[in-house]
């Protein structure tokens, strides 16, 4: 399975953080959208990197004032996948490295981010459909 | 008026496309306890199950037992299909909104997609979606003719559906006379000439697309050896580390197989197929007639990106194959539906869980959604679909709870039938599949085969009485 197969149903809007906005209004973000990470874009929407729950809790351990921008505390090594990379090779380089979030570009357009969540949903539907098939032709034949 | 969902007032949901997919759906919604459905479901063809009956290899019948599943969901009192019924031509997208509270499209990806290199288009290069719909009995593509005169054929792709392809083209007539392959494909398989098959990988065999079963089972053809080039088979060091770490253990099992094949003598049978890795076509060369004589490979070897995952990236390397038959399987691609949104590059319909996207606003359009191939692209075996379907109609079902429904004028079934009649009076009923389905096995009884498929709307209507 393809990285594109799972962002195929994640709509057409990339929510993401401009580096000057604040670490307070990236957090309202998160929770608004319901989501674990931005992608942060300078002003001309080029990826410059990802802030993630786990950047803004290690910032407020540090003491961080939240009015400080994102670029402050975001990680700045972003690892970036394409449409066509496989699910399985992805799963296991997140795994292995230790994120939970990964921003998917076309050439140079960002158009999504896909989470291990994301994965792991994509991966129990390829279990559960495979499984399926197996008990509909035992019961059908 | 009553609440929506309820005996008096039925939810009415209409479905694009009669695939595994929209019976999975409508099976959703008809187990949903307190809840009164009606589904009608229109098809383009006259008969129903899709890709089940025009994709499934005709060697592969018991995968096509899944049908049965879907005949019981037919059965349901309030289910409905209109075959013959095409979505923007007999009913349209305003149409539907005036009798229904939902539209589901389910309606596949019926079409491939191209490869992108000169000569494509010359006589003798096909895709290979339209052999297996012309092998497979479509009405659609039962006009189609094939040239099987040459004796070497190449299938560019490595997928199921690639295989499928050199599987039925290795076939003895023997062999592919016990299934329900039309009566015009056999008769012009008997007469193929072709002897040589090259299925063609991009990338390795750690990378290919077939799952373990289809791959074994061309090991086990009655009449064609299958060849793997033994460098070919060995793994590169990348390629090595991705398996040993793999948590897919159908990955291993393809390349002990491939392997396997890999140190096989020839066993002298008259046909054979020929599995290379590591090879992309660049080029197709015609003759001076337009016909295709060769075609011009370029070796490959494999990058990994940051994320692990392993690319083909074309070496200097390039190599002439001679074949005057090509194939192309390097994917299905989804038809955008006239008045829904779709996404060209990735040839799906713009969805959010199978919420139907708006392209200017970014926000759901109302009581639109979108499940199965053409809401995530062609991925995974038959049941995926059921995942697939049960979030889209979740979705659903979470809209009706908020009454964020379509407001039909008429959400009466009599009305559509009506309107139907109207618009396409040669339509098929689920009652006219089954008698359809009862001749056509009875047809094959005679011969020892599944069945012998209707594939023309005037046969089907003529053997219905019509």
């Amino acid at each position: 399975m393809k990285i594109q197969t799972i962002l195929a149903t994640k709509g057409t809007r990339v929510i993401t953080a401009r580096a000057r906005q604040s670490l307070q209004d990236v957090i309202g973000l998160l929770v608004q959208h319901n989501i674990g990470a931005l992608v942060v874009v300078d002003d001309a929407d080029k990826p410059v990197g990802i802030i993630s729950e786990r950047d803004l809790i290690r910032a407020v351990a540090r003491g961080d004032d939240l009015a400080r921008p994102v670029s402050a505390a975001m990680t700045r090594a972003v690892i970036f996948g394409t449409p066509q990379d496989d699910l399985a090779s992805v799963m296991k380089t997140m795994t292995e490295k230790r994120f939970r979030h990964l921003p998917v570009m076309e050439g140079d357009k960002l158009v999504g981010i896909v989470s291990i969540g994301d994965m792991v949903k994509a991966q129990l539907g390829q279990y559960q459909g495979e499984i399926e098939t197996l008990e509909t032709q035992i019961i059908g034949g | 008026m009553t609440k929506l969902g309820t005996e008096s007032n039925p939810l009415r949901v209409a479905v694009i496309g009669s695939g595994p997919t929209a019976f999975y759906a409508t099976d959703h919604l008809f187990k949903q306890v307190g809840l009164a459905v009606e589904v009608d479901m229109f098809d383009r063809v006259p008969t129903p199950f899709g890709l089940v009956r025009g994709g499934v290899a005709p060697d592969h019948q018991k995968i096509k037992t899944v049908t049965k599943a879907y005949t019981q969901t037919a059965a349901k009192p309030r289910f409905r299909f209109y075959g013959n019924v095409e979505f923007g031509r007999h009913l349209k997208l305003a149409d539907l909104k005036e009798h229904y509270h939902a539209i589901l499209y389910a309606s596949g990806a019926q079409t491939d997609r191209r490869m992108g290199i000169p000569g494509e288009d010359l006589q003798g290069s096909h895709p290979a979606t339209e052999f297996v719909a012309w092998y497979n009995g479509h009405p659609d593509y039962r006009h189609l003719q094939f040239d099987l005169t040459p004796e070497r054929a190449a299938v560019v792709g490595i997928g199921n559906v690639a295989i499928d392809v050199a599987r039925i083209l290795c076939r003895t007539v023997d062999e592919l006379r016990t299934t329900d392959i039309a009566d015009y494909a056999l008769e012009a398989l008997s007469k193929s000439h072709v002897k040589e098959v090259y299925l063609l990988g991009r990338r390795g065999p750690a990378q290919a697309a077939f799952t373990p079963p289809e791959i074994k089972e061309v090991g086990e053809m009655a009449d064609a050896d299958v060849v793997v080039l033994p460098e070919e088979a060995q793994l590169d060091p990348l390629s090595q580390a991705a398996v040993a770490s793999a948590s897919d253990r159908s990955v291993l099992r393809n390349v002990e197989i491939l392997q396997g094949y890999a140190v096989r003598k020839p066993t002298g049978k008259s046909r054979r197929l020929t599995v290379r890795f590591l090879v992309s076509p660049v080029e197709l060369i015609g003759d001076a007639a337009g016909r295709v004589v060769k075609m011009r490979l370029v070796k490959n070897r494999l990058v990994a990106s940051e994320t692990g995952s392993l690319s083909a990236k074309a070496t200097d390397q390039l190599e002439e194959l001679p074949v005057g038959l090509v194939f192309r399987s390097v994917g299905y691609r989804g038809v955008p539906l006239p008045d829904v949104p779709f996404h060209e590059k990735w040839g799906v319909i713009l969805n959010e869980k199978g919420r139907v996207i708006d392209p200017e606003s970014k926000q759901p359009f109302v009581g639109q959604y979108t499940a199965g191939w053409i809401k995530r692209g062609p991925s995974g075996v038959i049941g995926t679909n059921k995942p697939d379907a049960v979030e889209t109609v979740n979705c659903m079902l979470e809209d009706l709870a908020q009454d964020k429904l379509l407001l039909p004028s008429q959400p009466e079934s009599r009305c559509v039938e009506d309107l139907v009649r109207a618009r396409q009076p040669l339509f098929f009923t689920f009652a006219d599949w089954l008698k359809l389905d009862e001749m056509e096995v009875a047809r094959g009884q005679a011969q020892g085969r599944p069945r012998v498929k209707f594939t023309s709307v005037e046969e089907m209507l003529a053997a219905l009485g019509r």
